[in-house]
């Protein structure tokens, strides 16, 4: 299971939860997963937010891979954005 | 199929030189084309009428007069744009709102600054044009205004945006404020750390908004034809994203527009989003006619972005032998007209540098009644680096420890846990440190009146989506395709990587920027990714080409797979197959291109990750005048992590701008404003920006660990080097002076103001 950790204003739409444990193994299964358990998050996940796993950030990287052990940090995106 | 080439091994070893920048010859005859040199012929001239009033309520506008001007061919207002939902997307380095871009192109219910776009016309002549803004009859219900983010923020204070309610606090607010969002970051127990500590140092911070201060106005030239299909000129970081926005706010299918970027005389993030390029395409359509748009330099400074000013509060502890224990941070970031400063990169930044173990910043986004910032290079973490640089070296002060010594003992490296969250890769913040302790400059003693400076600055550097082709042309040389503009050196850093990987001389690639129509999207350049990401969509068109030619030699020879090799510009047979077949270079393979399967080349899509942080240390000495409070920069130092400098000159070539530009921000730029809520600088004879006979020649160190996420190591450079000068900058002036500077600018007035109030102090 990956260790999932929201930074700065992310944890608001969980009620102050900032820690998970998950069994994604995609960036795009990590939002799934998070998506369902606090749907309030989905519309935030979908506008962009940035990922760093195991230390190395990602953004708009759905399919990156997510280890069994991996630290994952959702961070508000650096920048990025195709203007639509 | 054996290939090499990656990381530069296959023999011509471009990268890592200095070679000629294949745009030079244009730039030093004038035959380069900016954005105002592009004409079409009949095109008409547009002008923009711009409110005079910093907060107003526009009740009615009248254009009947304009139109009925001879010459006059169209004019435009809010009614020629449709509004636009609510809806936030990342674009470019900050966040931003279609519902806000719509009223910032053309103002809506109200004009929020002065300068604000409120009509637009087009005419045979700038002089009818002119002529045509002064019988645009509007009516106005003047507001009153704020300026000051502090004062924006209180519960009193005038309110922009009757639907603007803070996002981020509990529990939601009820009345709208000017406070867009409150953000917050945490690490570890703050009260604890300080707890700790031995010493706390508190301090209050301003930063004055300041422009990116680029030599060339905004163009735009725009064509609209019969069946809708749109062509534009623009000066601009990313015509990709200036196609994306034109369409979405004019109702336009993103194929039917062809966006073109000029050469661009600066952006600095500034060219990231669009003014006059909606309002030229909509004067054009209604025309039919050809429309050329032309900022002046006062347009500029009144209705483009500058970057926030700000209010930071900063509190640090330390222990007794130097620990940094707890950092606490409160940053107040003006936004502009509408939300979205770049208060989150300043909160993330904040303390970035450092390896510490309790950490909290808060952020707040206020909107005022000034021009909507924009991106300037680094977003928002020169503000928030500068105060936290100050602090510590206070701290060092108060310890009586070496400022360097201090940064040292807590740099982060590789493996420390960054405040916004994930742990550091590779980084270079120890090496740029031991770098300047090395340099003669720090060695060197000072006089009375000189005081020297050190500090660090850290940024974050992007990735993004990055296209790019390379063609082989018939007679051997190559055609190379970006899609990112140029503003940096990155036609010559992508040749060298093309020729590297190829095999082939230099000057046998030729680099263009493609127009919209040419490559898959790019994102812009911008966040210091242009050459990372590009240099990587370079290196898989390059792959591509190198397979192509094994398997067309293959099949020439009658070979398998593993019999060739792309070695050293040709493809060669290994072992046996020597005795029948000779290596075949790129020009072989281009003569024979139709009778072996047609052109050759090779188109790198990627969306580029694994961007490393870049950090760097700045030295400076400077001399204090105290009959007139001038400061001048005696020495400067810069030393960063490039990771690999592609191309070594235009890698200290950014160090030296970005440096340049922190000295005017430390030293004299700002934004004037009157009681009236008018800017009252808005012209380079006011605005005070350094130039080249106010800075000395800037010493630069290369500093190069590698970023083992990019095939030549690279980080991008562009950003970090205006973020230290402001630190280090208020550290040296406390070391000439012994007084602690904590507004920006540190200019004159304010500077003999501070000796005479002390020397008043001293004598009672």
């Amino acid at each position: 299971m990956a260790r999932v950790v929201l930074i700065g204003n992310l944890a608001q739409l969980t009620g102050g939860v900032v820690e998970f444990q998950l069994s994604a193994t995609s960036v795009k299964q990590l939002f799934e997963q998070l998506a369902e358990l606090h749907p309030v998050m989905q519309p935030h996940l979908e506008e962009g937010v940035a990922v760093a796993i195991d230390g190395q950030i990602y953004q708009d990287a759905l399919f990156q891979p997510i280890g069994p052990n991996s630290e994952v940090f959702l961070l508000p995106q650096i920048a990025g954005g195709r203007g639509l | 199929m054996a290939e090499n080439g990656t990381n530069g091994t296959n023999g011509q070893g471009y990268v890592g030189t200095r070679t000629i920048r294949p745009d030079g010859v244009d730039k030093v005859t004038g035959r380069a084309r900016f954005g105002a040199d592009f004409n079409l012929a009949g095109q008409l001239i547009g002008r923009v009428l711009r409110s005079p009033h910093p907060h107003a309520r526009i009740v009615r506008i009248d254009t009947s007069k304009a139109e009925a001007l001879p010459g006059v061919k169209a004019v435009i207002t809010r009614d020629d744009f449709a509004d636009q939902s609510s809806e936030f997307i990342p674009a470019g380095e900050m966040m931003m709102n279609y519902k806000d871009v719509v009223r910032n192109v053309m103002a809506r219910e109200k004009a929020l600054y002065e300068g604000h776009a409120v009509a637009a016309v087009a005419a045979t002549s700038s002089a009818i044009a002119r002529k045509a803004l002064k019988l645009i009859d509007v009516t106005y219900e003047v507001l009153p205004h704020v300026i000051d983010v502090v004062e924006a923020m209180r519960p009193d204070a005038p309110v922009l945006h009757d639907d603007l309610f803070t996002v981020g606090v509990e529990p939601k607010p009820d009345k709208p404020s000017n406070i867009a969002k409150r953000i917050e970051i945490t690490l570890g127990d703050i009260e604890a750390g300080f707890a700790k500590a031995d010493v706390i140092i508190e301090r209050e911070f301003k930063t004055a908004p300041v422009h990116q201060g680029y030599i060339e106005p905004h163009a735009a030239l725009a064509t609209v034809s019969e069946d809708g299909s749109t062509e534009l000129w623009c000066t601009t970081q990313g015509h990709y994203i200036v196609r994306a926005h034109c369409a979405r706010l004019l109702g336009l299918d993103i194929g039917k527009v062809r966006v073109t970027a000029t050469e661009i005389g600066g952006g600095f993030g500034g060219k990231t989003v669009v003014y006059l390029e909606p309002l030229a395409i909509a004067l054009s359509r209604k025309a039919k006619r050809p429309v050329k748009m032309v900022m002046s330099r006062e347009e500029v400074f009144k209705s483009s972005g500058p970057t926030s000013g700000a209010t930071v509060r900063v509190k640090m502890g330390a222990t007794k032998d130097g620990r940094f224990v707890a950092g606490f941070a409160e940053l107040k970031y003006q936004a502009g007209a509408f939300q979205g400063s770049p208060v989150q990169p300043g909160v993330f930044c904040a303390y970035a540098p450092y390896d510490m173990e309790n950490v909290k910043v808060i952020g707040y986004d206020v909107v005022s009644n000034r021009p909507k910032v924009a991106a300037y290079r680094a977003p928002g973490a020169p503000i928030s680096e500068f105060a936290v640089e100050s602090v510590v070296d206070e701290i060092a002060k108060k310890l009586g420890l070496d400022p360097i010594e201090l940064r040292l003992m807590n740099a982060a490296h590789e493996g420390t846990k960054a405040a916004y969250g994930p742990k550091f890769g590779p980084i270079g913040l120890e090496e740029t440190l031991n770098s300047i302790k090395k340099t003669e400059h720090w060695n060197t003693p000072l006089r009375k009146w000189q005081g020297r400076g050190v500090a660090s600055g850290f940024w974050f550097n992007i990735g993004g989506e990055t296209s790019a082709s390379l063609t082989v042309n018939e007679d051997g040389t190559v055609s190379l395709m970006a899609g990112t503009p140029d503003i940096g050196g990155l036609r010559a850093s992508l040749a060298m990587v093309a020729a590297d990987e190829l095999g082939i001389p230099y000057d046998k690639v030729r680099p263009i920027i493609g127009d919209t129509g040419s490559l898959g999207f790019n994102f812009l350049t911008g966040g210091s990714r242009s050459a990372f990401s590009g240099s990587m969509a370079i290196v898989e068109a390059a792959k591509q080409i190198k397979a192509e030619l094994c398997a067309r030699a293959c099949k020439l020879w009658e070979a398998k797979p593993d019999q060739v090799e792309f070695k050293d510009g040709a493809v060669r047979p290994i072992g046996s197959l020597g005795e029948k077949a000779k290596p075949m270079t790129i020009a072989d393979f281009a003569k024979v291109a139709g009778k072996t399967g047609g052109p050759i080349g090779g188109y790198g899509r990627i969306n580029a990750q694994g961007a490393g942080p870049s950090l760097g240390t700045h030295l400076v000495d400077l001399e204090v005048d105290p009959e007139t409070g001038r400061v001048t920069i005696l020495r400067y130092t810069v030393a960063q992590d490039a990771g690999k400098a592609l191309h070594p000159a235009y890698v200290e070539g950014q160090f030296q701008g970005g440096a340049v530009q922190g000295i005017g921000w430390a030293l004299n730029e700002e934004y004037i404003y009157g009681a009236d809520g008018k800017l009252q600088n808005a012209g380079f004879l006011d605005y005070r920006m350094p130039v080249a006979s106010d800075v000395p020649m800037i010493d630069a160190i290369l500093v190069e660990v590698a970023n083992p996420k990019h095939p030549y190591g690279v980080r991008g450079v562009g950003e970090t080097p205006i973020i230290p000068p402001l630190g280090a900058i208020a550290n040296a002036m406390e070391n000439a002076t012994g007084i602690r500077f904590t507004e920006l600018p540190m200019s004159p007035p304010k500077v003999l103001k501070a000796l005479r109030e002390r020397e008043a102090a001293a004598k009672v």
